[in-house]
């Protein structure tokens, strides 16, 4: 039996701790920030550009997240987004580079002047705004083209892998063009500033941080309010959406658009700190290898699609460079391993012990407490129908 | 106009391949829900099958019977795929049912295990597998067009196997229990079919086609640990066009893409042929998004 004093009290109780645990989660979120924000002062400048790349990586994971984690829709085209982001912005950096004369891919491949549409990007003004609209553009297209007609799932999937295949074959093919398997390389200077100073490599760690944050704010500020609902609502039963009236569509997709965008701002972001870019980043291999960072980090939270970036990808710089054989295999057990014995990652993890210790200790004071309660999971018809279960039984 | 029908025969065998390669992904996935991206991991395994048998007829079989290498490597990577798809069905994918996008993650991670230890066994470069010497040649229809034998060869290899599949899903006693489940998997367990054991035993199935086709690959050219991930895409592509749930699907829609890649990489360039066909396929699906055949259902959640 419930009675009515005791509803008061635990739904007071729950406020308290969602009031609580929210304020934890922004104390470590804050303090992650801080410590990245201090990096510069006690890395050295190999492991902070290491850092710095590893920071944009985050961007595309939490793009990733936002589109996987939240509305359920897997894109495997984000790592071709993240390369068409870097392509733009390679074309400014190597116009500069090349100081008004022909790139030297071009004059090798036979080119005797800019093709026209390579023009414009010798003004940053156009480049910056197109490394990030033209993705967002094609992500649209695709998106309308496949939303429309309800194909999803799986078959999304497949197509934006496809599509990610094949423009890595075109930036191949067309030599004369992108610089074919070697890419865009010998980026020399950006704004003038000299890319192999340390100097600029701080400057361009505290630029990735900042996007980093900016993302964070922007996915943050999408997911919270009813927008967020909507996502969620279109993963667990996109038919009953539907049904109350919704039209998925435009739903859908905006937020493959945002998440083409986050990720092309992270391409942007990435390319001058490694001074190249080349098919090998924008292929299948590193699009899918985006959803093991979320996966391993926990989807569906943004925080955790932070941290699944850092801890895999600076397991993968410590491994790879000294056993890549291994690595390759390790990397392997971590997607099956992440799907099948940790769904939700490393939050899901640490949100489940926090539960499990909070529960005896509820045990111990009030035992009307023991079942967790229905703001601290993650917000699913699934989830919302076992409690509204559990709740029958007690009455 | 010769050197373009030679292309398009090409484009019909290379189609061929494709066909066996999707063939078991469209059942596998019209019947469990389940996306097996180490699919190509199979071809794989299938083609160093082949060269692991050419190798030991070379070293150990008289000259003469050098040329039967081949229909033994077709037997063995058969039955070498049958069961490691029957043993990944039993320790991995089971747990994957109607989970697709878990199971392509989880089925990618197998495919990395696979190519790094076909890497770790056989080495990063690409082997070359010594065709038997029956095949040399060709039948000339005009002065320049000649159809090579290994092509005609994997044409008529892949009609064979297809008929086989054919009656075997169609009029045979287990692939009617296979097309039930993949019709109604709770009336069809209702009724008293195995549905687990159908589900293993056509996994394997999928996996040992996927065996055969990586041996007729290895007539086009050498062979290399990541030989399924150039595969794949397309194989998925053809699932996509075609459609789940019937033979005929998956065989259009197999010779289509096969042939009109071809057709466009003649008009125009490789790269920018595979850019048109992947517009095409998009266009298609404006038209019909359910793909060229499929199973009818009045579920509105297909799952």
């Amino acid at each position: 039996m419930i009675t009515k004093e005791r509803v008061v009290m635990r739904s007071e109780i729950d406020t308290v701790k969602s009031i609580k645990s929210k304020f934890l989660g922004n104390w470590a979120v804050i303090a992650t920030g801080l410590v990245l924000a201090a990096a510069p002062f006690f890395l050295s400048d190999f492991r902070l550009n290491l850092l710095g790349k590893f920071l944009t990586f985050a961007i595309l994971a939490l793009a990733l997240d936002l589109i996987w984690g939240y509305t359920g829709i897997l894109s495997l085209g984000q790592g071709l987004f993240f390369g068409l982001g870097a392509y733009g912005f390679a074309m400014y950096l190597k116009l500069e580079a090349s100081g008004g004369i022909l790139p030297d891919f071009m004059s090798w491949s036979g080119l005797t002047k800019l093709p026209w549409f390579w023009k414009p990007f010798a003004s940053a003004w156009f480049a910056i705004p197109m490394a990030i609209i033209i993705p967002m553009a094609l992500a649209s297209i695709l998106g309308f083209l496949t939303f429309r007609n309800r194909i999803k799932g799986v078959y999304f999937s497949i197509l934006t892998q496809a599509m990610t295949l094949i423009f890595s074959i075109l930036f191949v093919g067309q030599q004369q063009y992108t610089g074919g398997t070697n890419g865009i390389t010998n980026l020399k200077t950006i704004f003038n500033l000299p890319l192999a100073e340390p100097s600029t490599h701080r400057i361009l760690y505290y630029a990735a941080l900042i996007g980093l944050a900016a993302s964070y704010l922007l996915c943050h500020w999408l997911v919270r309010g009813r927008f967020g609902r909507i996502l969620v609502a279109i993963r667990d039963g996109e038919n009953r959406l539907r049904f109350s009236g919704y039209n998925p569509v435009p739903f859908k997709v905006f937020v493959f658009a945002v998440s083409a965008g986050l990720a092309a701002l992270a391409g942007a972001l990435f390319v001058p700190q490694v001074g190249i870019i080349s098919p090998a980043m924008l292929g299948i291999v590193p699009s899918i290898e985006i959803a093991i960072w979320v996966a391993i980090g926990g989807r569906g939270t943004l925080i955790g699609a932070v941290i699944g970036t850092l801890l895999v990808s600076t397991a993968k710089s410590g491994f790879s460079e000294s056993y890549p054989d291994i690595w390759s295999i390790f990397m392997g057990a971590l997607f099956i391993g992440a799907v099948l014995l940790f769904p939700e990652g490393v939050v899901g993890v640490y949100n489940k012990l926090r539960q499990r210790l909070r529960a005896r200790k509820s045990v111990l004071e009030v035992p009307e407490l023991v079942e967790p309660s229905l703001y601290e999971t993650p917000f699913t018809v699934a989830n919302l129908e076992s409690a509204v279960k559990a709740g029958s039984k007690r009455a | 106009m010769d050197t373009f029908l030679l292309q398009i025969f090409n484009g019909i065998s290379v189609g061929s391949i494709l066909l066996l390669i999707a063939l078991g992904l469209a059942i596998t996935f019209g019947l469990m829900k389940v996306i097996n991206m180490a699919h190509g991991e199979f071809i794989m395994i299938g083609a160093y099958v082949a060269y692991v048998t050419q190798l030991i007829f070379a070293r150990h079989v008289s000259k003469s019977l050098f040329g039967l290498y081949f229909i033994v490597a077709i037997v063995l990577a058969f039955v070498a795929t049958w069961l490691i798809g029957l043993l990944l069905e039993g320790v991995l994918i089971r747990f994957l049912y109607g989970r697709p996008l878990d199971s392509l993650l989880a089925t990618w991670g197998v495919s990395m295990v696979l190519q790094q230890l076909a890497r770790s066994i056989f080495g990063a470069p690409n082997v070359d597998v010594v065709s038997p010497t029956w095949l040399d040649g060709g039948i000339k229809v005009t002065e320049a067009l000649q159809l090579p034998y290994k092509r005609l060869f994997i044409i008529g290899f892949v009609a064979v196997c297809i008929i086989g599949i054919y009656f075997y899903i169609y009029r045979s006693a287990s692939g009617r229990r296979m097309r039930a489940v993949m019709q109604n998997r709770d009336m069809a367990a209702c009724v008293g079919i195995p549905t687990r054991r159908v589900d293993a035993y056509t996994f394997a199935l999928g996996s040992g086609l996927a065996g055969m086709a990586g041996v007729a690959l290895t007539l086009l050219g050498s062979i290399g640990p990541s030989i399924g991930t150039y595969y794949i895409v397309d194989a998925f592509m053809v699932v996509v066009l075609g459609g789940v749930g019937k033979l005929v699907g998956t065989i259009l829609g197999a010779l289509a893409i096969g042939s009109v890649n071809t057709a466009l990489e003649f008009g125009t360039t490789a790269s920018l042929g595979k850019v048109l066909v992947f517009g095409l396929v998009i266009l298609f699906l404006q038209w019909r998004p359910q793909g060229l055949f499929s199973i009818k259902t009045r579920a509105l959640d297909d799952n």
